[in-house]
């Protein structure tokens, strides 16, 4: 087999692949008749009348804000906190205990005590959730990333008397940024699975609701349809980051390859 | 620099750098009272805010009422009983994804074709929280061990399907070519060079899955109300028990503590003959 017929076959098994997942499915859930698993075709078009784009107003949009916001504020406070603690060892081992045991905590076992806490089911409560989990992927990979900076640069900066603002806003950031980037990646994918969960527990708006009461109320291409969304609403943010950090960081990508290549 | 397992996660999340994973045990005597004065700091501040009123005893019990009752707890049998049912929910999830996903992995890994194959697929699945399988579960498998073991599964699958299969792709070609010129046959070559040099990955792959498996055990006996830590919690908020909803969250806290820590010590044993190590090791 030729170079050129086996990089066609291994393309078009790429395409190829997928779509034949999706056939199956179809095929199986037309056979099944069970009514847990409705067909393919029945879900994307419950999926077509649910988000696009009747209920997106009433439901998408708040869970967007949502992760908005808390991921907003997870970035924030994650990169204003790690830049001090990624500067100072006494810093680093003052916070670490903390830092260690909170982020071992499983978030769900905060789901409660963040509702008596905050004596809320809306979007203090929601917001505040979502944020609280998000910070500790940007945290950690700031102080990581600040702490692994060369020695020379942060002696360059303090040479060419730089104050303590322009060093964290000439060197500091832009040495720890694709570290950073790193963090703020798993971060995002970790406020969609944190807004599913606070809004799954107690809400009256949002994706995770609208999950939540099509189960309870036994409408499962409505159930389904939520689900799918979930996993559209999962890869697009991850995708939309990608693109983000590649604008950002291109300056810096030449670097990496040859790193990643090494 | 980077330990090989951490750059396959970083790649695998779409490139960045990782370091050595964060590791600050304190060494020295000093760094020993830091500890434990950081940690004696912010309990106290935990029981004066409760105790002053800042925030209301109601909604914040004092820090010595939560480990009190905590203590109180660990004496009664149905804590053990809900701790361990959480601790096998945990160990069968990873046991089953690592069942299907090492062996998965070095298959995708192994041929470019099957990779290429499957990239859109694993893509699209990977990044769905699992959390929205949930209320599929309670229609199928119900509120049993099983749903609880799927879920945690499910979600451990992913970060060891990717690092196995970074993994076993990153072998060192000249390795893989010694090995052929050897005459070692197909098996061989799996088994004695892409194997060993895949462990590394393997083992950072199992660290995040292990805290993930835990946060799925944990979630499915929350919400679905299968025996464990999470039916514990759910019962203290719905009777409103606060303080045992605080000590029920400690204990869950230290038990993540303890898998972290566990499988740290698990990665590092497995890195430590790795090359990287020895040559970025001073």
């Amino acid at each position: 087999m030729s170079r050129r017929t086996y990089t066609t076959l291994k393309i078009g098994a790429e395409i190829a692949v997928p779509i034949a997942i999706l056939f199956a499915w179809q095929a199986w859930s037309a056979n099944a008749h069970d009514p847990k698993f409705p067909r393919l075709s029945t879900i994307l078009v419950e999926f077509k009348d649910m988000w696009l784009f009747s209920q997106f107003g009433t439901h998408v949009v708040p869970s967007l804000e949502r992760i908005a916001a808390g991921y907003a504020l997870a970035v924030v406070v994650g990169i204003a906190v790690g830049i001090p603690i990624g500067l100072s060892r006494w810093a680093r081992l003052w916070a670490m205990p903390h830092i260690e045991y909170w982020r071992a905590m499983p978030p769900p076992a905060l789901l409660p005590i963040s509702i008596v806490l905050l004596h809320s089911i809306g979007n203090v409560q929601k917001i505040s959730f979502i944020a609280f989990f998000c910070l500790f992927p940007v945290l950690l990979n700031t102080i990581d990333g600040v702490r692994g900076i060369d020695p020379t640069f942060m002696e360059t900066a303090r040479s060419y008397g730089l104050g303590w603002w322009e060093t964290i806003r000439r060197v500091v950031l832009p040495a720890s940024s694709p570290q950073i980037a790193a963090g703020m990646r798993n971060s995002l994918s970790l406020a969609v699975i944190m807004m599913v969960l606070s809004e799954y527990f107690s809400s009256t708006s949002g994706v995770g609701y609208v999950l939540l009461i099509s189960k309870n109320t036994f409408q499962l291409a409505p159930m389904w349809a939520a689900i799918l969304l979930i996993g559209v609403l999962g890869y697009v943010l991850n995708l939309l980051f990608g693109l983000a950090e590649r604008r950002v960081l291109a300056w810096h990508r030449g670097w990496r390859a040859g790193f990643e290549a090494a | 620099m980077a330990t090989p397992g951490d750059a396959a996660a970083a790649a695998a999340a779409g490139g960045g750098v990782r370091r050595a994973p964060l590791r600050l045990a304190p060494r020295r005597l000093t760094e020993w009272a830091v500890f434990v004065l950081s940690i004696g700091a912010a309990l106290a501040f935990w029981e004066l805010i409760s105790r002053t009123g800042v925030i209301s005893q109601k909604d914040l019990p004092s820090m010595s009422t939560s480990f009190h009752e905590l203590w109180r707890l660990v004496q009664t049998g149905a804590f053990w009983t809900a701790f361990l049912q959480t601790v096998r929910g945990w160990a069968l999830g990873l046991a089953v994804a690592t069942a299907l996903a090492v062996p998965l992995g070095i298959l995708l890994g192994s041929s470019e074709f099957a990779a290429g194959a499957f990239r859109v697929p694993i893509e699209f699945l990977r990044p769905i929280p699992s959390a929205a399988l949930i209320p599929l579960l309670f229609l199928t498998l119900g509120t049993t061990l099983k749903s609880e073991v799927f879920l945690a599964a499910f979600g451990a699958f992913w970060p060891l399907l990717v690092q196995t299969m970074y993994g076993v792709h990153d072998v060192d070609p000249i390795a893989l070519d010694t090995a052929r010129s050897f005459g070692l046959n197909r098996f061989d070559r799996l088994w004695r060079v892409k194997l060993p040099s895949a462990v590394p990955y393997i083992a950072t792959g199992l660290r995040i899955a292990s805290t993930v498996a835990l946060i799925l055990a944990f979630t499915a006996e929350l919400f679905m109300g299968i025996p464990g830590l999470g039916q514990k919690v759910n019962f203290a908020q719905a009777f409103g028990l606060d303080d045992q909803l605080y000590a029920y969250a400690l204990a869950t806290g230290f038990l993540g503590v303890l898998i972290h820590l566990a499988s740290s010590a698990i990665e590092r044993r497995a890195l430590r003959w790795h090359p990287s190590q020895r040559l970025t090791q001073p």
